[in-house]
Parts: C-alpha cells; structure tokens; sequence
C-alpha cells in the first residue's frame, strides 16, 4: 500500500501531469476540458463506494449512501454534458468548410 | 480468488491511465471527443473493479445507490440546455465534493471516541456480512497522516460541495442580488478559522461526534459565504476553482482509502483545474484574490457613476436599413442571445448581409456566454464559420473601420465603464470597444442592467441606438425587413 513518501511521489507526479496536460490549451477548449476534469474526479464515486461497504451503523451507511449517490451523479451528469459539448464541437468543422467555399 | 485482488489493482490502474490519456487527447479539437469516451471507459472500469472488492459489503444499497444518482444524472444532464451548461457542470462538480466530504465524514465517524458505544450494535436493518468485518475495520486506527488529509479533504470537498451549489442556485437565476453585509470579510475570516481550529483538534485525533458535526457545519458555511458575494459573471472562474478543490478533496480521501486511482485522478484534476483557473482569470485580465474577493471592495464604495444622456431607440426598419449599407458590420454576441435561442436567426441575418456585400465578423470577448469558449460552441451549434469568428485582441483595433457594431445580448463586456470607472465592480475587465465603431445597435429586451447588475454607458453613448426586444424576435424583424429591401 502506498504509504509515506511513495504516496507523496505519486502526488507530485500526478500534479504535474495534470499542470503539464492543460499547458497551452486553446480557449475555445477550456469549457469542455472544465466539463471533462470535472467528470474524471468522478471517481470519488469509487472512494464513496468503498466507504458504504465498509459501513457497520445505519448512520455510517446513511453517509455512505450519500456519498454514492453524489459520486455517482458526478461521474454519470459530468461525462453526459462533456460528451454532449464535445458532439457540438465537432459539428463546427463541416460548417468551417461551408464558410471557406462561399 | 488469488487472482482478483491484482485483477482489481490493474483495474485501477489502466482507469488511471485512461483519465489521463484521456484529459491529454481533450485538450485538442482533433480529438477532444474520442478523450470524453477513453475516459469514460476508465471510470467504468474503476467501478466495475469495486464491486468485486472481496471485502466490501452492502453490496445491494451501493447498486442502488449507484443507479438512483446515475440515472437522475444522465437524465438531467440530457435534457439541458446548451446554455445552462456552465450551472450543471456546478452542479455535478457540487456533487463530487459532497461525495469527498462524505467519505471524510464516514471515516470521521467511524473513528470518533465516543462514537463506538454509542453505536448500536445489533441492528435488523444491517446485513449478514458485515458481522464478519466489524471487528477487524473498527480495530483498525488511521495513520496520522491519514487522518490529518482526511479533515483537509472533507473540508475542501464541503467548501466545494456548498460553494458549487450556491453558484449553481446564482448562474440558474435563483438567487439575484449579490449578498454583502458590513463585517462580511471578518465573520468569514471567523468561520474558516472556527473550520480549520476544529479540523486541526481532529488531525490531532481528538475526534468526538460532537466535534466532527460541528467541523462540517462551519465548513459547509464557510462555502456559502465565500460564494455568496461573489457576482454572476465571475462564476466560472469559481466554479473552475471549485473543480479544482474537488480534485484535491478526492486525491487526499483516496489516500484516506488506499486508493491509487483516487489519488492519481484527484491530483491530475487538482492540478488541471488550479491551471485552468488561472487561465480563465486571465482572459478576464483579473487576479484571482481579486474574482474572490474583490465584490468586498466594490460593496464598500458604492458609488456607482451618474451616467447622464437617454438611451435612444431605434426602429427594426431603420437598424436593418444602417446595417444593409454599411462596408463593415461586426456582430458582438452575448448571453442574452443564446438565451434567447438567436443565434440561427441571427446567423441568417448575417448571411443576407454578407449576399449584399458587407463584411461580417462575429466578436467574441474571452468570457462570452457563461464561460471561456462557451460562445464559441453556441456558435459553432448555429453554423456559423470559423473564420467569421474574432477574438477580441483580434477584433478591438478594427472597431474604429466599423460602421456598425450590432450587440445582441451583450452587456457586461461592453461596457465602457470598466475602462472609465474605478468605482465599479467590473474596473479593469477588458472589454469590446464597440463603442468607438460609428454606430452601435444594441439589441436589448428592457432597460434593466446586466447580469452583473452594473450601469452601461454604452446605452447612453451618443452613436448608440437600442433597438428593444427579445433577441430572437428582434433577429427575426431584422432578417424580413432585410429581404424587404431587396424585392
């Protein structure tokens, strides 16, 4: 298990590939990348996952049923409007094509 | 079942990989939409994974639970649209931090002091299989580190978790007016410090229930006020902060859980959104201590400029009429165009006027719509070119060669007063310079202010006519008196 200074490694790399990613992103992309990011932290539905079925007392699965629910609307509702977003943006190429043969 | 424990770990780990291969490939148009779906696969994965965690119970209330949020997500998430995108990405960011927030309480809980006997032990409604477990997990005691990134993670995720709401409940129109009372910066002050006080008593495992209940709740005000006095049109720049702290919030509770996944996934978004947040305040030409705290400043002097002059309006027939015999007509959409689903009629107008021969470009200032780029998409959904399209370094030296400058919708970012006006809340955001264009047609549905609720002194500039009206009807008037022109 990751522990002390290894975990600490894997926080700083992950840092910088996530800075080193989002380095000279066009602006046009910033909306859908936000949307996109904020799909992959979705992943906390794993973490919430994983605190449910290890709770013991109605109150601890209470909680736990929150955070699956919440994670679970964060990972469903994020990849729903990134994909929806992206689908449009693709729709602007054959439009680019119409423009440039008028 | 020797072999499912390393199944499941290289199931975390090529998720891993593939929110990471995934963020690289959106942030490229080429293949920003194969990303979204490499990604997606990976969260699938991940979850799939865990289910098959051989010491995991309530394996029936988590698929419940899984389904009830999935299903009220997509659906929500389907049916929105384009325009309120911005909110929803609040709202499920809102979600994510909950969650966060959530496994930090849970683990808080189960850790408390006084929290075991009080427990009832024996329960109708707990599963068989829990039995087997209870002893082991509750004899296990977090590391000190753990426990001290798990009050920082559900701290942030609460802040994430409220703050997102209430930007999510401001962008949705559901609260209006900025919030601001004397003292507001110190009772802030108070309430993070009171937050982190107990947070710091918590990390030093002195957990009670009590206590816990009492962190969260100040957190979670923490949020709320934090957000609160923050005006609607620096939203996005919040919300991208607040991503940023869900990632953070969701790579510390996945040390908390010896989650790699977590851990990888949380810190790349942490440090993705930390970026993306700089860049967006940067296309506001604003710092970021300023998006968070400069509404404090503006409350204090409200000494919002007398702008003398009347708006003077303008007829369909003679705006269509300017802009039919004009040589350069650019067209500055805002928020209010998109709402009012425009953009296809105005496009239309645009390409009538470009038959008769005028120049048309499209102006689209960097936090156009609700976010950077989000005009650019409405756009792009309507047919418009993108060689059409100008950003405003590009469009702002060409005001003075344009004969009509016609907003629609727009408001906030062209208003002369951020340049002109120290006083107001929006000083030193850069803005389109319509106003030196030689005429400006400014299409409006009322006299009312913008979204941030400032004065604009365009309306009252000498070359400005408001022409009145929904941005759709307005749109649609000018296309048919348009095509009356040329029969």
């Amino acid at each position: 298990m990751l522990d002390g200074f290894l975990a600490l490694y894997v926080f700083m790399l992950a840092a910088f590939t996530g800075y080193e990613i989002i380095a000279r992103v066009p602006v046009i992309l910033h909306t859908p990348l936000m949307s996109g990011s904020n799909f992959i932290h979705g992943i906390v539905l794993v973490g919430a996952m994983i605190a449910l079925g290890h709770a013991h007392t109605p109150f601890e699965m209470a909680i736990g049923f929150i955070g699956v629910l919440l994670g679970a609307g964060n990972a469903a509702g994020g990849y729903v409007v990134t994909e929806r977003m992206l689908e449009m943006f693709k729709s602007s190429k054959p439009g680019k094509g119409n423009g440039e043969t008028k | 079942m020797a072999w499912a424990p390393t199944l499941i770990d290289a199931s975390y780990f090529l998720a891993a990989l593939l929110f990471i291969l995934g963020l690289k490939r959106m942030s490229s148009p080429r293949t920003a939409r194969g990303g979204i779906v490499w990604a997606g696969f990976g969260m699938l994965l991940a979850v799939l994974a865990t289910l098959l965690l051989p010491d995991i119970a309530n394996r029936g209330l988590i698929i419940v639970a899984v389904l009830v949020g999935v299903a009220a997500a997509w659906w929500s998430g389907r049916r929105v649209a384009m325009t309120a995108m911005p909110q929803m990405v609040a709202l499920y960011n809102g979600m994510g931090g909950g969650a966060a927030a959530a496994i930090g309480a849970g683990e808080l809980v189960a850790h408390a002091s006084d929290y075991v006997a009080a427990a009832p032990d024996t329960s109708p409604l707990l599963p068989e299989s829990w039995s087997a477990l209870h002893g082991a997990i509750a004899v296990t005691q977090l590391s000190p580190v753990a426990l001290a990134l798990g009050v920082l993670g559900a701290l942030i995720g609460s802040v994430s978790f409220s703050g997102s709401l209430i930007a999510f409940a401001k962008l949705q129109g559901w609260l209006d007016r900025r919030f601001v009372f004397p003292g507001q910066r110190v009772f802030n002050l108070l309430v993070l410090a009171g937050a982190v006080l107990i947070g710091v008593m918590l990390a030093l495992g002195h957990v009670y229930v009590a206590w816990v209940g009492a962190f969260f709740v100040l957190a979670l005000l923490f949020g709320v006020m934090m957000t609160l006095p923050i005006g609607g049109a620096d939203m996005p720049v919040v919300i991208s902060l607040y991503n940023a702290f869900t990632g953070l919030a969701v790579a510390f509770e996945g040390y908390v859980l010896h989650n790699e996944a977590m851990i990888i996934a949380g810190m790349v978004v942490g440090a993705a959104g930390t970026l993306l947040t700089q860049l967006m305040a940067k296309a506001m030409n604003r710092s970021l201590g300023n998006v968070l705290f400069g509404s404090f400043g503006a409350a204090a002097g409200v000494s919002a400029q007398e702008i003398g002059g009347s708006q003077k309006p303008i007829e369909p027939a003679d705006a269509a009429v300017m802009m039919a015999y004009a040589e350069r007509v650019v067209i500055v959409p805002g928020y209010g165009m998109a709402v009012a689903q425009a953009q296809h009629k105005v496009w239309e107008f645009a390409q009538l006027l470009i038959a008769r021969g005028v120049k048309v470009k499209f102006a689209i200032h960097p936090v156009a719509g609700r976010m950077p780029g989000h005009m650019n998409v409405l756009l792009a959904e309507a047919g418009v070119p993108y060689d059409l399209i100008a950003d405003m370094e590009d469009i702002n030296p060409e005001f003075p060669a344009t004969d009509v400058a016609l907003v629609i919708g727009a408001n906030d970012v062209v208003n002369p007063l951020a340049k002109t006006d120290p006083s107001s809340p929006i000083y030193g955001m850069p803005i389109l310079d319509v106003a030196d264009a030689r005429q400006v047609i400014v299409v409006k549905r009322g006299k009312g202010t913008g979204f941030a609720g400032i004065e604009n002194a365009l309306f009252y500039a000498d070359n400005a006519r408001m022409l009145y009206g929904d941005g759709q009807a307005a749109a649609g008037q000018l296309v048919s008196e348009l095509k009356t022109l040329d029969t």
